[in-house]
Formats: C-alpha cells, sequence, structure tokens
C-alpha cells in the first residue's frame, strides 16, 4: 500500500536529478565494487533494466511508477520493473521481484546510502536462504525479515544477514531519480533467488 | 571414484533431474519390495515410513536392549552437505540405505558402511519457494524408490542404480503446492498429497501407477459445493479451503483403506469461511482402489488455531475402554488424545483425553467427538488480542508416535505449557503464488507465550515424552524436559525408545517400561529426523538423520525470543548409524 504524504526531511525528494545523474551514479557504484554483472538468464536484459521504473506488484489498473514521495518511511513496498517506453511490466519471472523502503538517509551507511535515491533502498524481495517473498520490517531491529524461516537481513547495511539461516546478503540494486520517479541504476550486487543445492 | 554415464544419457538426465552413480560395490541382492512383504514386513528391514503400514515405528529387533544400550556407539556417519530440516528415515532393504534430504535429493547407502552407491539430484526451478524445507523419505516397491519432490513432481527411481524411470507431475509448484511426505505404496499405487495450508492449497490425496506413473485417481481433501460436506464451506471459500496432507498415511491392507491426516483450513482467520470445513483438520479413511472417502472423524471443527492434524492415525487392533476393537489412535495438535474405531464405512469416535493444556474446548460430546468451544479464545476481527493454549505447533506437531505391541503403550511426543497470544487478523486475499494465512509474520513468530507467564512463575519444561496406556486411558509414565521436544520416534523389541528432538543435538535411549534415559549422544546438528533401526549380517543398527531446520527451528526462535536468550543448534544434515560395541 502506498499514500502519498510530506516527504523525509533528510531524504531529499523533491530534488530533481540531472540529466546525466543516472550515469553518473552507475560509475559511482562500480567505483564501490558493488554492481557485479549478472548475466542471468532470468533477469531482463541489463540494457532494458537500467532506466526501468517500478510499479505496485499488486496494482489495479493503469500501473503508476512510484516516487519517493508514494512510499511511507518504513513500508516496505514490493514491485517490478517497469518499462516506461512499452508499458510492460516486467513480472516474467518472480526473481524480478523488488522490495522498496524509504528509511532515514542518515542511517544508511555510505555504501548503502550509494545506491538510494530519495531516501529509498531497493532489495531483491526473494530470499537468498529458501525463495520465499521477503518483505517485512521490522522497526525495532532495523531489519527485513523473511516470514517463512525468520532470515533478517540489514537493510541500511547493504543487505547483509543479520540473523537466521540465510547465508548471503539481500542483493541490493542501484536506484536514482528521472524527475520524481524512481528509476533503477544499475544491477542487482548479486544473483537474486534462492541458494539452491 | 564416479562412474560417469555416456553423454547422451547424461544429458537426457539433466532434463529431469541428475544421479550420479559411484564405483562402490553394492550390496549384492535387492530383494523387489511386494505388498507381502509391506503388509507383514520382516524385521531385519525398514521398508518403509513408520517400519509398518499401520504406523507403529516399531521394530521387533531386539539384540539392543535396555540392558546393553550403554554400549551404543557410532558405526558410522555419512554428511549429506545439505542444509535445514534433515526429517527423513533411513529406509532399508537388504543392505540397502535410501535417506532423503531438504530440496528432495535421494541418497543410496551400504546400510552397514555407509559408502554412496548413488545420490539424485532433482533439478529445481530457480524461482521455487520453500515455505517447509524438508523431504520425509522415500518409499519402496518393487524395484523402485519413489520420492515426492518440493517442486510437487513424484519420481520413480531404479533402486539399485538410482536411474530416472520416470518423472510426473502432481501440482502446481507456482502456486506453491508443494510435497513433503514420503509417498505410500499399496496395491500397485503410490500415493501423495500436497502441503500449502499457508498457500490456499486445495488439499488432495492423488494416486499414481507404480510401474507407469499414470495418474489413478485425485481425491480432494476439501469438497466441493455438490458432493457431500460440500456444504461446510460458504461461496467459493472451498477452491483455496486447505486441507493440505503432508505426512505419509498409515493403510490396513485387510479394509483395503488408508488413513490420512489432513491439514489447517485457509486462510487462518474464519470469518470468510463459518462452517465446519471439512474435511480439515480430520482423519479421512480412502479406499487405496478408486479413491473414494470411505469416513472421516474431524478433529477440530472450523479451526481458527493452525491445528492441522496431519500425522495419520495409528492403526492398533486393541482394547479400548474395556472393548477390543480395531483402533485409529492420533495425539492431536489440539493437545486431545484421540481413540478412534475403524469400521469399513465409517470412523467411529470412542474417547478424547487431554494430554497437554487446552483451554479452548469446554466439553468433547461424549457420542461423537465433537468440541465444544470458548468462543472468547478464538482470534477474530474485533477482538484484540486473543491467548490460547496449546500453541500454533499444538501438543504434537507433524512427529510421529510409537506403539509397542509389547509394553502395550503408546508413546506421544508433546509440547506442553505453551500457549499462544495472536492479534486480530488481517485482511487476506488469495493470491496465486503467495502466502495465504490472514496474520503478519510478527504476529505468528511471536506468538508463542509460556503457561503462567515468562517469569518465574514460568512452567519449567516443555517437552514431555509420555506413555498412555491405551487399555486404562491412563498416563503410565511422562519423562519432562527444560526445552522443547520436536521428537519422531522408535520404540524396539529391545524394550527402547529412541528420539532426539532437543535442542542440544542429542540422541537419546529411553527405557520403553518408565521412561528413564538409558543413553545419550550429542550429534552435529539437532535431531529431528525419524529413527529406524535395521540388521545387515545378523548385526543390529540404529539410524537417524541430525540437521535442525523447519518449524522446530521456528518454535526455538519463538522461545530464544520470549526469553531473552539465543540457543544456537548448527546447521547441516548428517545421516548417524550406530551399533553395540565389541
Amino acid at each position: 500500500m502506498t499514500t502519498s504524504e510530506t516527504p523525509h526531511a533528510t531524504c531529499g525528494c523533491s530534488h530533481t536529478s540531472p540529466a546525466d545523474a543516472q550515469r553518473r551514479r552507475v560509475i559511482r557504484i562500480a567505483a564501490l565494487g558493488l554492481a557485479a554483472p549478472l548475466g542471468l538468464a532470468t533477469w531482463p536484459a541489463q540494457a532494458s533494466v537500467v532506466g526501468a521504473r517500478l510499479v505496485e506488484e499488486d496494482a489495479e489498473g493503469k500501473p503508476m511508477p512510484l516516487r519517493p514521495s508514494d512510499l511511507r518511511v518504513g513500508k516496505p513496498v514490493v514491485v517490478f520493473p517497469f518499462d516506461a517506453k512499452t508499458e510492460a511490466m516486467r513480472d516474467e519471472t518472480r526473481l524480478n521481484k523488488i522490495v522498496l523502503i524509504r528509511l532515514p538517509e542518515a542511517d544508511m551507511t555510505p555504501e548503502t546510502r550509494a545506491l538510494s535515491a530519495g531516501g529509498v533502498l531497493a532489495y531483491s524481495a526473494i530470499c537468498t536462504h529458501q525463495g520465499c517473498d521477503v518483505k517485512t520490517w521490522m522497526d525495532k531491529e532495523k531489519a527485513l525479515v523473511c516470514y517463512c524461516h525468520s532470515s533478517k537481513f540489514a537493510l541500511l547495511d547493504r543487505g547483509n544477514v543479520i540473523s537466521g539461516p540465510a547465508s548471503r546478503p539481500l542483493p541490493a540494486i542501484p536506484l536514482t531519480l528521472d524527475g520524481d520517479h524512481l528509476v533503477i541504476a544499475g544491477a542487482f550486487t548479486a544473483t537474486p533467488g534462492a541458494s539452491l543445492a | 571414484m564416479i562412474a560417469l554415464r555416456k553423454p547422451l544419457a547424461t544429458a537426457a538426465l539433466m532434463a529431469c533431474g541428475l544421479s550420479t552413480l559411484m564405483a562402490t560395490a553394492a550390496p549384492a541382492n535387492y530383494p523387489p519390495v511386494t505388498d507381502a512383504r509391506l503388509s507383514n514386513p520382516e524385521p531385519a528391514n525398514w521398508l518403509q515410513y513408520r517400519g509398518n503400514y499401520a504406523g507403529w515405528g516399531y521394530s521387533a529387533l531386539d539384540k539392543i536392549t535396555n540392558n546393553n544400550v550403554g554400549k551404543l556407539q557410532l558405526a558410522w556417519a555419512y554428511t549429506t552437505g545439505q542444509v535445514d530440516g534433515h526429517q527423513a528415515p533411513p529406509i532399508v532393504n537388504n543392505g540397502y540405505m535410501y535417506v532423503t534430504t531438504p530440496g528432495a535429493q535421494v541418497i543410496a547407502l551400504d546400510a552397514a558402511t555407509g559408502a554412496e552407491l548413488w545420490r539424485y539430484k532433482k533439478e529445481l526451478p530457480a524461482e521455487l519457494m520453500q515455505l517447509h524445507p524438508t523431504n520425509r523419505g522415500v518409499a519402496l516397491y518393487g524395484d523402485k524408490v519413489y520420492v515426492a519432490t518440493v517442486d510437487c513432481n513424484l519420481v520413480a527411481l531404479d533402486a539399485k542404480t538410482g536411474k530416472v524411470i520416470w518423472t510426473k507431475p502432481v501440482s502446481d509448484w507456482k502456486a506453491i503446492h508443494y510435497m513433503t511426505l514420503a509417498p505410500l505404496a499399496a496395491k500397485g499405487k503410490i500415493m501423495v498429497g500436497s502441503s500449502g495450508g499457508e498457500t490456499g492449497v486445495r488439499g488432495f490425496v492423488a494416486a499414481f501407477d507404480a510401474e507407469t506413473g499414470a495418474e489413478a485417481w485425485r481425491t480432494y481433501t476439501v469438497p466441493a459445493p455438490n458432493e457431500p460436506g460440500g456444504d461446510t464451506w460458504p461461496g467459493d471459500s472451498y477452491k483455496n479451503g486447505g486441507g493440505s496432507i503432508w505426512i505419509t498415511g498409515t493403510y490396513d491392507p485387510a479394509s483395503n483403506l488408508a488413513y490420512w491426516g489432513t491439514g489447517n483450513p485457509s486462510p487462518w482467520p474464519t470469518e470468510g469461511r463459518k462452517g465446519d470445513n471439512l474435511y480439515t483438520t480430520s482423519t479421512i479413511a480412502l479406499d487405496v482402489d478408486t479413491g473414494k472417502i470411505r469416513g472421516h472423524h474431524q478433529y477440530t471443527p472450523n479451526d481458527a488455531w493452525d491445528w492441522d492434524e496431519v500425522s495419520a492415525p495409528v492403526l492398533i487392533d486393541t482394547e479400548v475402554k474395556g472393548r477390543k476393537m480395531k483402533a485409529a489412535v492420533h495425539a492431536g495438535r489440539n493437545g486431545y488424545l484421540w481413540m478412534l474405531e475403524r469400521k469399513d464405512d465409517k470412523i467411529d469416535f470412542v474417547d478424547a483425553i487431554s494430554y497437554v493444556n487446552n483451554n479452548v474446548f469446554t466439553a468433547v460430546d461424549k457420542t461423537t467427538g465433537r468440541p465444544t468451544y470458548d468462543e472468547s479464545k478464538r482470534p477474530g476481527m474485533g477482538k484484540g488480542n486473543v491467548s490460547f493454549c496449546p500453541s500454533l505447533w499444538g501438543g504434537k506437531d507433524w512427529p510421529p508416535e510409537a506403539w509397542n505391541p509389547n509394553t502395550g503403550l503408546f508413546y506421544v511426543p508433546a509440547n506442553n505449557n505453551l500457549c499462544a497470544e495472536m492479534p486480530e487478523p488481517e485482511p487476506s486475499k488469495y493470491k496465486k503464488g503467495d502466502l495465504y494465512i490472514g496474520y503478519s509474520i510478527g504476529a505468528v513468530l511471536g506468538s508463542l507465550r509460556y503457561q503462567g507467564g515468562n517469569d518465574a512463575k514460568a512452567p519449567k519444561t516443555i517437552g514431555e515424552l509420555q506413555a498412555w496406556d491405551l487399555k486404562t486411558g491412563k498416563l503410565a509414565w511422562v519423562q519432562k524436559f527444560p526445552t522443547f521436544m520436536w521428537a519422531p520416534l522408535l520404540t524396539t523389541g529391545g524394550n527402547l525408545i529412541f528420539a532426539g528432538g532437543t535442542n542440544d543435538r542429542m540422541f537419546r535411549a529411553f527405557d520403553a517400561s518408565n521412561g528413564k534415559i538409558l543413553w545419550e549422544a550429542p550429534t552435529p546438528s539437532g535431531v529431528t529426523g525419524v529413527p529406524t533401526t535395521f540388521e545387515v549380517n545378523g548385526e543390529q543398527y540404529v539410524a537417524v538423520q541430525s540437521g535442525w531446520g523447519v518449524d522446530a527451528q521456528r518454535m526455538g526462535s519463538g522461545i530464544d525470543s520470549l526469553m531473552g536468550k539465543t540457543t544456537p543448534v548448527p546447521q547441516g544434515g548428517t545421516v548417524m548409524v550406530y551399533k553395540l560395541s565389541k
């Protein structure tokens, strides 16, 4: 569920990125070593993902690309990439599910903040343990928790595992802003999905 | 050394799974598993999930006894290389052992040495979501091994080589229908059912031809409106009504009826499904030839407490309340020990005894067994927080009980003194491929409460190994543990019970007559595996898988959270096989 409300004071949501902001952000993320090339067959070709907007998975009617101001602080929303030109939601595989969450930028580690846009972070919504949807934010523990087996991930710190059976971080996906809208700025930092034997 | 297949054959196998063959010398002879053997299993082998069709979890082997079990030592161990819940029994036929792991891998081992003979790995979809990453074992029939997979396929393998004979889709894994049970093999059919009580499955039992894999019949545990029991569901609610099947049925060859336990109705909140919701939280008796439902007993009509009753009843011909009968006995998740009578065309209620604290039932009808509820204990909209006992995981979850014909005692691995507190449910709408529960994660995982409070007044024990005298309906003895107990049971002609289930990694032997702990040994992880026993070359072995996970882990996390502590239980599966020292 999303609602419109006044942006968080620290998120800078009203800022409009210059035209080359997206490219600069990708370069900055690559320099941090966070955007490993993936080449996943199930993940849409990177060229079509970079620049994609994000729409709610359960959106009724015409999909509406999300803005930071559509997100309430600490309330995760599950989204799919959305090609604005073709108006196609990239929901052909659940591995494309992304969880968006708006959190105070001041609470993010510098590496994590570099992945955010307008105070919004994006991570794979598929748990790296056994592939369940992971979309519940526990504010007290500052953790995104998986319903199935209680793996907890530190979204403010690159998705690292806090506790539980998951053995690898939740892959992040860098964001930028195109005007008011959230836009994917690069590839997942690791392969999304469970670590199947 | 790996004996590689020819490239073409390997490529063909890759399409539906992979088996690797080892050059290790296999036990010489693989005797076919026949209906006669399954109906009257020889003690030297453990041919099926609970040792016999009746579900006793009993072996007549008596070389390891209550007098010498202290000399039990490790014969061999074998790491599976997998994590999560290793719950499958090591199933043995003339020196061939078969275990399964989470992810539905099948490993064939030399039962005397632990040498790997072959391993089958199901190629699982990358998108697969595993709510319950476990598998509870294989079925043996003829010269084949059958495994029900987490991506909802039934696979037949050659017992000696691991070669894939056929693979049949059973249901839609994209709807999060998944299988974790050991199949039931009888009269040329392989029977399975699907989990998915938290993902909106319409539960079913399906039978497949053992030779060809052709589907013979499919019976839904939730009837359609035009079927008997269909009027217990409003509107279209039956379509995603739950009643999942995730534990192997028991079977009476004389009546040709298979008895299955069914899961909770979906979603958990009851507002949208007024009525009894047949045949959820029930035992149903199915004709193995046709799949027709010939009888049922529902334990918790219109369940609101997630009290699945998935363990099939144990079939015992014994005296109950002064009368000899063909009984079906079940320690319910709802905290009552149910004694039923099997008849050709129905299941009659006989008696129900509370074996852990239940504060929801105010009465149980003496004729029908139908409980009356304290409705203030039913969670629901507009009711705020509601407390009830036992917890969501019940007095006993799936871990099977055991019956020992020598002691005449029925053993129950119970969890007592645990309750739950649930908030108001959330609106829930079925969506394929998503959870369909009706409560938030915080509500479920944070629901556990100690009976009486989690302070100094809290009970000092939770896990209980109970022994019940069915003739008198009395508790013969109980062994209590400070921790909870998630313990499938094995009992033997050596007057023993074997069990793990506690979060201290221990595997134990108990005196079957009085519950005294006679032997215990730590294992690499925690034990929630089903123990078995068998003989090779006249020597008796006891086998179990160590490998903590799934709901035992969830319950442990809940208790740790309640008590503000952390109890580490390492992950990883190991087949542990014991024998007496010389």
